[in-house]
C-alpha cells in the first residue's frame, strides 16, 4: 500500500507523464479523419478499432517511463532488496501506472468516440472494454519495460516486444465495442477481457519481477 | 541444487559445453545426410509423383513446403521457450545458447511459411494476401521471433541477454494459444467461411506420405542448422577455456 | 508419375510460376540456413586462431 501511495504522489508530481499519453491519444484519433476521410458514416464504422488502437499506442508510449526514473536514481535496486515481496511491489507500481494512463484514457475515450461519430449505443461498450482491457495492456507492457530498463534505447524495443502480445486484447476490445454498436450482448466479450486480465494479474507480476532482477543484476 | 541430482545423467552432461560440442560433432553428419535424403526425396515425390488436387490442381504441391515450415516455425518457438526455461531454472549455459541459435532458424521458417502461403493464396484466393486466421497467427509468431531476436541483440552482456530473452520467450509461449484463439475467433467474425488452404477432408495416402517425409526432413534440417549455430556459439563463449584452445591449435 | 512430359512438369498445369517460386524460395531459405552458420564458423575459427597466436606471441 505504501508503495502504491508513493507511486501516486510521484506520478502526480511528474505531470507530463500523465498528460503526454492523453495528448497522444487525442492526436492519433485526429489523424484518422484527416488521413482517411471525414465522412461520418465511414468514421463511425472504423471508430471502435481506431479508439482501441489509439489507446493501445498511448499505453505503449507511457510504458518506457514506468521503471526508468527509479532505475536511474537507484531506488529500483533498493526496491528489489526490500523485505516486501516483489510481486506485491511490482503490482502496486503497475496499478499506480494504470490509474495514471489506462484509467485516464478510459475516461477520455467518449470524447474520441464523439469526434469519430461513434453511435451513442457504443459508448458503454467502449468504456467497459477499455476499463477491463487497459489494465492488461499495462501489465503486459510492464514486462517489456522491465526487460528493457537497463538499456539506453529501450523505447522502440519495447514496442517490438510488446505489440504482438497486445493483439488478443485489441481483438476482443474492439469487437466488444462493435457488438455494443450493433446492439448485440456484450457479456461474452467482457468475460473474455476479464479472463485475460485475471491471467495477466496472476502471471505478469512474476514475469516483471524476474525481468527486473535480470535487468538489475547486470 | 548441485547436491540433488534428480535428473538423468545425460541432462547434466548436456550442461557441459565441451561434451555438447563433441556429441553434436558426431551427430551432425548423420542428421545432415538424413536431411538431404529426406528433403530431396520428399521434394521429388511431392513434385513428380503426388497426385494433383482435384480443386486446386498443381498449386497444391506448395503444401509440401508450407505445412512443414509452419510446423517447424511453431516447434522451434516451443523449443526456444523450453530452452529458455531450462536456462533460467538450472542456469545452464548450453540452454541459453540453444535459445539464441533457435531464434533465427524459427524466424526464417516463419518467413517461408508466410511466403509460401502468400504465393499459394494467389491462385487459390486470387490475391497474394488474405487475412486468413492461420496466416495471421503465423505473422504474429514471426513478430514474436523478431522481438526475441531484437532483445537478444540489444543487450550486450551475454548471460543477461539470454535470461531476458528467455523470459520474453516464455511470456510469448503463454500468449501463443491466446493469440491463436483470438485470431481464429476474429477471423470467423469478419469473414464468411472461405476456402481454407490446408484443411482437407481425408487426404489420400499418396498425398500425405510425401508430406510426412518432408516434415521429418525439415526437422532433420532444423537439427543440422541448430547444431551448427550451437557449435559456433559454444566456441565463441568458451574461447578462453583450455579445450577450445587445444581444438583451435589442432586444426 | 503425374506428368507426361517435361514441359508439362514445368508448367504445372498453369500454376508453374507459383509452384516454382515457392520451391525456389524454399531452397534459398534452407540453403542459407546451412551456409550462414558454416561461413560464421569459418570466420570465427580464423579469428580465434589469430587471437591465440597473438596472445602466444606476447608471451
Amino acid at each position: 500500500m505504501a508503495t502504491c501511495r508513493r507511486e501516486f504522489l510521484l506520478s502526480f508530481r511528474r505531470k507530463s507523464d500523465l498528460v503526454n499519453p492523453l495528448i497522444f491519444f487525442l492526436m492519433v484519433a485526429t489523424l484518422f479523419p484527416l488521413g482517411v476521410s471525414p465522412e461520418p458514416g465511414f468514421l463511425a464504422q472504423i471508430a471502435p478499432g481506431v479508439v482501441w488502437v489509439a489507446a493501445l499506442l498511448a499505453t505503449l508510449l507511457s510504458m518506457d517511463a514506468l521503471f526508468r526514473s527509479d532505475y536511474e536514481d537507484g531506488s529500483l535496486e533498493q526496491l528489489l532488496l526490500s523485505p516486501q515481496p516483489l510481486f506485491i511491489v511490482v503490482l502496486a507500481k503497475v496499478v499506480a501506472h494504470w490509474m495514471m494512463t489506462g484509467l485516464a484514457l478510459t475516461i477520455m475515450a467518449p470524447l474520441l468516440g464523439l469526434m469519430l461519430f461513434l453511435p451513442s449505443e457504443g459508448m458503454p461498450g467502449l468504456m467497459l472494454s477499455l476499463l477491463l482491457g487497459t489494465p492488461t495492456l499495462s501489465l503486459v507492457g510492464a514486462i517489456g519495460a522491465a526487460l528493457t530498463v537497463g538499456l539506453k534505447k529501450g523505447g522502440v524495443l519495447i514496442s517490438l516486444l510488446v505489440l504482438p502480445l497486445y493483439i488478443p486484447v485489441l481483438i476482443f476490445g474492439s469487437s466488444a465495442v462493435q457488438a455494443a454498436v450493433t446492439g448485440l450482448p456484450l457479456g461474452g466479450y467482457l468475460a473474455l477481457l476479464g479472463a485475460l486480465l485475471a491471467l495477466a494479474l496472476g502471471l505478469a507480476p512474476l514475469a516483471i519481477s524476474a525481468a527486473l532482477r535480470i535487468s538489475i543484476s547486470s | 541444487m548441485a547436491e540433488k541430482k534428480w535428473m538423468p545423467r545425460w541432462f547434466y552432461q548436456l550442461a557441459s559445453p565441451r561434451w555438447c560440442y563433441e556429441i553434436t560433432g558426431k551427430l551432425l553428419p548423420w542428421f545432415f545426410a538424413a536431411a538431404v535424403v529426406l528433403l530431396i526425396g520428399g521434394a521429388v515425390w511431392a513434385l513428380l509423383f503426388a497426385p494433383a488436387d482435384y480443386q486446386q490442381g498443381n498449386s497444391f504441391r506448395i503444401i509440401y513446403l508450407h505445412v512443414p515450415s509452419a510446423i517447424l516455425a511453431q516447434s522451434a518457438y516451443m523449443l526456444m521457450a523450453v530452452a529458455g526455461a531450462v536456462g533460467l531454472i538450472w542456469k545452464m549455459k548450453v540452454a541459453d545458447m540453444v535459445l539464441k541459435s533457435a531464434a533465427p532458424i524459427g524466424a526464417s521458417m516463419a518467413v517461408l511459411a508466410l511466403a509460401t502461403g502468400a504465393i499459394w493464396g494467389k491462385p487459390t484466393w486470387g490475391s497474394w494476401w488474405v487475412w486468413d486466421a492461420r496466416l495471421t497467427s503465423m505473422l504474429i509468431l514471426f513478430f514474436l521471433y523478431l522481438g526475441v531476436m531484437a532483445l537478444n541483440s540489444a543487450i550486450e552482456n551475454e548471460s543477461t541477454a539470454a535470461q531476458a530473452s528467455a523470459v520474453l520467450a516464455l511470456v510469448g509461449l503463454v500468449n501463443i494459444p491466446i493469440i491463436k484463439y483470438s485470431v481464429e475467433w476474429w477471423n470467423t467474425l469478419h469473414q464468411p467461411a472461405t476456402f481454407k488452404l490446408t484443411e482437407k477432408p481425408a487426404m489420400p495416402a499418396e498425398m500425405w506420405l510425401p508430406l510426412l517425409v518432408m516434415v521429418i526432413g525439415f526437422y532433420c534440417f532444423f537439427a543440422v542448422s541448430l547444431m551448427q549455430r550451437l557449435r559456433n556459439e559454444i566456441i565463441w563463449r568458451e574461447r578462453r577455456t583450455g579445450w577450445v584452445r587445444e581444438l583451435l591449435n589442432k586444426q | 508419375m503425374s506428368f507426361d512430359s517435361f514441359s508439362e512438369f514445368l508448367s504445372m498445369g498453369g500454376h508453374g510460376l507459383y509452384v516454382w517460386l515457392s520451391y525456389g524460395l524454399g531452397v534459398v531459405i534452407l540453403v542459407a540456413n546451412l551456409i550462414v552458420p558454416k561461413l560464421a564458423r569459418d570466420h570465427l575459427l580464423k579469428e580465434q586462431k589469430r587471437r591465440l597466436r597473438r596472445e602466444e606471441g606476447v608471451r
